[in-house]
């Protein structure tokens, strides 16, 4: 039991005292690293030290993700005598025995290293060498998130016992509001000034809730800090709670992420036979405890009305604001929804204070974003970077550019409701407002990078087969709003619609985002409106040439045989409709009424005999 | 008080106002289909979410909707920039997309607010066209039609459903286009805990809610000269016909009624009332038994069905306390087979019994397998307001220009105390005049129990009758029942006699009426019109009624007698809470 800011302080000294082994050998085991197939790894990892009898010279951690998607499994070899430290990617248990032979964190032959730029730059550190900078990710990769020790050794809950023993509440808030933090979730609202609003409010009841319910497809930045360092987020609702007077603490997670909630539920148990959950925490006076309910995986409950009500029960949509649940949120009571990531960045404001958080990222938007950074990119992975931080960079230097050596074409930001930016913005810095400005959005951190062989059309019919998917069908313009903007689109990818049908899109997709009722209606034209803005020309390519300029949509594209055909007839033993015909060393034709436009003699075709229109 | 610019006009409005309710101070009519506002019934439904009512807010980056968006201090609206109408035609553009364009033939035809918003936008095409929903269309119950298809998401039904009923049955399902208003698993009504009440039929401003027609089998009754066609006319129906032909709410119209019921052809016309105070001789009977013996009281009045049938899903173990006596509608039937068709010689089957109603649960209840003997209905054929009104359109009778004329006898007579079943409270009121009469052993003269009348969902009051303090409560809308009824099983409250009504302020405002829409006042006129019929009527106690009295005399003995349960009194099931 710590029942003082004195006995938490003694135990991290403990910890941090504690002589290590000379080998520290992380393993990512996140969700991603798990399906990549890091438990075998681990297993192995354990195996040979013990078959070995070294187990005094290694210590296995498993720890969350490490953010390197790319490269998974990933593992980490941290030598504690000199602090030397390398990460290996793609290892296979194979890897394993040289790893363990090596002894040391140096390049062996025939297994990944990863670049410097992806190393996790030093949390304590005021200087950033490189273009990430980990404040949320400060633990995630490096502690074992189902010890509780491992988190106070890393400075855990120290925040907690500040603001909790030494802090009045409006101190705390103060604190936020000066660090200038906003929200993560996407709207980027900031977050001293919701708590203030909530603080205002007379009520003996009031309920702190995170919003763990990640939704856009391609993002995990949340379960990565879930998975990875959980007690850091349930440290920052506590100290959430404490500001605004809130004693209730909720997690609303989707149900789909498994691990993420067992961690959790882990994590609070933990807490709470600390005492660093429960009743008079840390000898403050104050009670602060945490439960988890699950989302059924509907993306409207992220928006936070929605999110209440399926909490209370109720059907998961949103309703209007005012009042806003800092006035009257669950059950009627004065609610504060912060995201995952937005937690995640308080215990270090309050443990630094806010002028060292201003000092990270913009004027307008101090601190990092993390982004999942996916799609066509080099290195798909998790990064967190100053806001401020342009895309290029991003995609350039920490994703290693394009797949393949294709052109950059696009990157869409924000989730399936934000916009895609074409090239030439791509210097922008990150912040909230140039993102907007440039017509996509922060969102939560999802990064899709799209290049040549990408059809901005079909791109935006994607994610609006997404909107019109997750809409509750609450609101007109969403519910029938959005069905026929994707009607339309299909009708564009299709090559049967005309110009008129062209700017009835654009009306509608402008009048949609005018009237809907939440974010997610107001925002899910964005895709649309973007391609629109920046690819205007392949959208009348399909209607006047109707041709697909990327070759994607399949009614607007066909296939021909060139005379480099030398007959070696494997495009018609690929080919599932039969419809290439030709004897063998004799020049093959399509029979175009039969194909299906699938593209597996154009791809089959090692002489370039096959022509793409 | 705030300050904000309507359409370049300045005023002030209270704290807490809505631009709608604003610009209404403007004579601005802001076009609304999802909201509701009834307030003399304390019903407010403001979600925002068909968004036909936005304007344009100077300084916000999207257009607000007027009837949930709360007036600020300074703000500058404008009700009908470009942008707003814009955006408003759009809004009403897609809901017609995704609605059947079969008007000409739809039972809403003329009532529909979808359709008076075509009108009055001056749609000539549709620019958005695409996939329509298609949903089988719920036919099979008795009282209520479900055409899913016509369904424009405005959740009024939801509320009524479950805020104001607290009934539970209808809630959104789905999502995104497929998204749509249903019963659990959408299974059809009779499935369900649905009370048939109508409420829903009431509010839906489109044609996905309508009433079971039986229209056409009251021709082919008519028109059957095997048959002696009697009608019966339930107390709230003269009060709001007269509204179907531009007559004033609450004109009385029970004499143009009876003339017009006379044109159409039935044989008899009769009056529900009578059976009202049939009703009251028989519950009255059962009150003071049980009040003499201080036994299984509180009494719960019976006349209403969708309040038997709500209680009989979700309160099965209070199923002692509401009275045995069967509902006015269905004591006429039983009395008009029996006692009326002795005096005509007639056997039952060869009499055909059809009620006016205000009620859609009447054609339910009518249908209860209880109210028939060996396959003969106790009533026939059940229509409402609106479905006379229909065929009297359809027979060319000008109603409002109709003379008057009166009842047949011997079920045509009635007292003071028979119609004021009609408003919420008359049912008490008619009971405490005849126990008042029977337990002080006088004709008491102090008959106006006025502290039970109106329109508020719950009343109470404690009344001196023949020197014992009898504390009634008397409840409109089920979910103020529910309220009631949950305190009496927390122990909360105490009560001697109980009147329920299903539908807010009682059969005047039932889901058979003329669409009352949001005008509060219709519902204050028809209420006012049944308390003047009941000051006009020579005689105002059931107990008084010669014809009652008579009836007694030839026929059921005495009240509570061995022939009276018989015919007149039911037994309740318990149903299924889903």
């Amino acid at each position: 039991m710590i029942d003082n800011q004195k006995k938490l302080a003694e135990l991290a000294t403990d910890l941090n005292g504690r002589s290590k082994p000379p080998i520290v050998i992380q393993v990512s085991m996140g969700t991603c690293g798990i399906a990549a197939g890091t438990t075998p790894v681990l297993e192995k990892f354990k195996e040979e030290i013990a078959n070995k009898g070294v187990g005094d010279d290694f210590e296995i951690v498993e720890t969350g993700c490490m953010g390197l998607c790319h490269s998974e499994p990933t593992i980490r070899v941290i030598d504690t005598v000199t602090g030397d430290t390398m990460l290996y990617g793609n290892v296979n248990p194979e890897s394993v025995e040289h790893i363990i032979a090596r002894k040391a964190p140096k390049p062996i032959a025939g297994i990944n290293t990863i670049e410097k730029s992806w190393y996790y730059p030093e949390d304590e550190k005021d200087e950033f060498d490189s273009l990430q900078a980990k404040i949320v990710l400060r633990n995630t990769g490096k502690v074992n998130p189902e010890k509780i020790d491992d988190y106070i050794a890393r400075k855990g809950y120290e925040a907690m016992a500040t603001a909790l023993t030494g802090m009045e509440a409006e101190e705390v808030i103060d604190v936020i509001t000066a660090s200038g933090l906003r929200g993560r979730g996407g709207g980027g609202f900031p977050t001293g000034k919701k708590w203030s609003f909530a603080a205002a409010q007379k009520s003996e009841v009031k309920y702190m809730i995170c919003n763990a319910d990640e939704g856009d497809p391609g993002a995990f930045m949340d379960r990565a800090v879930l998975e990875g360092d959980p007690h850091s987020v349930l440290e920052a609702m506590t100290i959430a709670g404490y500001a605004v007077g809130a004693n209730h603490g909720i997690v609303y997670i989707r149900a789909e992420y498994p691990l993420a909630i067992k961690r959790l539920e882990l994590a609070i148990d933990q807490a709470r036979t600390l005492g660093l959950l429960g009743k008079n925490i840390l000898g403050s006076g104050f009670d602060f405890d945490i439960e988890l309910k699950f989302g059924a995986g509907a993306f409207v409950c992220g928006e936070e009305t929605a999110l209440i009500h399926s909490i209370e029960g109720k059907r998961g949509e949103p309703t209007f604001k005012p009042p806003f649940p800092a006035v009257s949120g669950l059950w009627g009571k004065p609610t504060i929804v912060n995201n995952v990531e937005t937690y995640a960045n308080m215990p270090a404001i309050i443990r630094k204070g806010a002028d060292w958080f201003r000092g990270i990222g913009t004027e307008r938007t101090p601190g990092t974003k993390v982004f999942a950074l996916a799609g066509k990119v080099d290195k798909v992975g998790l990064v967190e970077v100053p806001m401020g931080t342009s895309m290029k960079d991003i995609i350039f230097e920490l994703g290693g550019g394009i797949r393949g050596g294709k052109e950059f074409k696009a990157v869409q930001t924000g989730g399936p409701s934000g916009g895609c930016i074409k090239a030439e913005n791509l210097d922008t810095p990150i912040e909230y407002e140039t993102l907007i400005e440039l017509g996509s959005m922060m969102g939560s951190g999802g990064m899709i990078v799209m290049d040549e062989d990408d059809c901005m059309v079909n791109i935006a019919k994607f994610f609006l087969d997404f909107t019109v998917d997750e809409s509750c069908g609450k609101c007109t313009p969403c519910r029938i709003g959005n069905k026929r903007l994707h009607e339309m689109l299909t009708k564009i990818c299709d090559g049967v619609a005309d110009m008129n049908t062209f700017d009835k899109l654009k009306a509608l997709a402008v009048t949609i985002k005018d009237t809907a009722l939440c974010g997610l209606g107001q925002t899910s034209p964005n895709p649309v409106l973007s391609t629109i803005a920046n690819f205007e020309d392949e959208y009348l390519a399909h209607i006047n040439d109707k041709k697909c300029p990327s070759g994607v949509c399949k009614n607007l594209i066909s296939f021909t045989i060139n005379e480099n055909c030398v007959g070696c007839t494997m495009c018609a033993r690929q080919c599932p409709v039969d419809c290439i015909s030709g004897s063998a060393k004799q020049p093959h034709v399509i029979d175009q009424d039969k194909c299906i436009k699938c593209g597996l003699c154009y791809q089959s075709c090692k002489f370039h005999a096959i022509d793409r229109h | 008080m705030l300050t904000l610019t309507i359409n370049s006009t300045k005023l002030e409005v209270p704290e807490e106002t809505t631009i709608l309710e604003a610009a209404a101070k403007l004579e601005i009519k802001i076009p609304t289909l999802c909201h509701v506002a009834i307030d003399c019934l304390n019903i407010e439904h403001k979600t925002g979410s068909c968004r036909i009512c936005v304007v344009e807010v100077e300084g916000r980056r999207n257009l607000a909707p007027a009837c949930c968006t709360p007036v600020m201090e300074g703000m500058v609206v404008k009700t009908n920039s470009l942008r707003a109408i814009n955006a408003r035609r759009t809004m009403l553009d897609l809901l017609l997309s995704d609605h059947p364009k079969e008007c000409l033939t739809c039972e809403k035809n003329g009532n529909c607010q979808l359709q008076d918003l075509a009108s009055e936008f001056d749609l000539h095409h549709l620019l958005y066209t695409g996939e329509q929903s298609i949903y089988p269309i719920d036919l099979a119950n008795k009282s209520i039609v479900r055409d899913l298809n016509k369904c424009i998401m405005c959740r009024r039904c939801e509320v009524a459903c479950n805020e104001v009923q607290t009934v539970g049955v209808l809630s959104a399902v789905g999502r995104g286009f497929e998204a749509v208003v249903g019963p659990c698993a959408m299974l059809p009504l009779h499935e369900t805990k649905c009370t048939f009440c109508g409420q829903c039929v009431s509010t839906c401003p489109v044609g996905a809610l309508t009433a079971v027609s039986y229209k056409y089998p009251v021709w082919q009754a008519l028109n059957d000269s095997s048959k002696t066609v009697v009608v019966q006319t339930a107390p709230a129906v003269r009060v709001a016909i007269g509204e179907c032909f531009g007559m004033e709410p609450g004109a009385v119209g029970t004499g143009k009624l009876v003339t017009a019921l006379r044109m159409l052809g039935f044989d008899a016309v009769f009056d529900t009332d009578f059976a009202a105070d049939l009703t009251i001789m028989e519950e009255t009977t059962e009150f003071v038994k049980r009040l003499k013996d201080n036994k299984n009281l509180p009494i719960l009045t019976s006349c209403c069905p969708a309040w038997v049938k709500f209680f009989e899903h979700q309160f099965p173990e209070l199923m002692y306390m509401p009275s045995t006596a069967k509902s006015p509608q269905q004591m006429f039937g039983a009395i008009a087979k029996s006692y009326y068709a002795e005096k005509l010689g007639k056997k039952a089957e060869d009499i055909t019994v059809v009620s006016i109603m205000p009620c859609l649960a009447k054609k339910y209840e009518a249908a209860r397998e209880e109210f028939s003997d060996n396959g003969v209905r106790d009533v026939d054929i059940v229509i409402s307001t609106r479905e006379l009104a229909d065929m009297l359109k359809e027979a060319g009778i000008i109603f409002e220009s109709l003379e008057d004329s009166d009842y047949d006898s011997p079920l045509g007579e009635s007292t003071g105390a028979g119609i004021i079943f009609g408003a919420s409270g008359g049912v008490i009121e008619a009971a405490l005049r005849t126990a008042a009469d029977w337990l002080s052993g006088e004709d008491l003269e102090d008959i106006d129990f006025k502290a039970v009348r109106g329109l508020e969902g719950v009343k109470e009051a404690t009344v001196n009758v023949a020197g014992t303090e009898l504390k009634a409560a008397i409840t409109s809308g089920l979910g103020n029942a529910r309220k009631v009824l949950e305190k009496i099983q927390k122990g909360e409250a105490t009560y001697h006699i109980i009147e329920i009504m299903a539908c807010p302020g009682g059969c005047l405002n039932g889901g058979g009426q003329p669409y009352v829409g949001d005008s509060d006042d219709t519902l204050e006129k028809r209420k006012k019109a049944i308390y003047q019929i009941d000051m006009d009527k020579k005689i105002r106690k059931s107990h008084q009624n010669p014809d009652i009295v008579k009836l007694y005399d030839e026929f059921l003995d005495e009240p509570g007698s061995h022939k009276a349960h018989e015919l007149l009194h039911t037994s309740y099931t318990p149903r299924k809470d889903i």
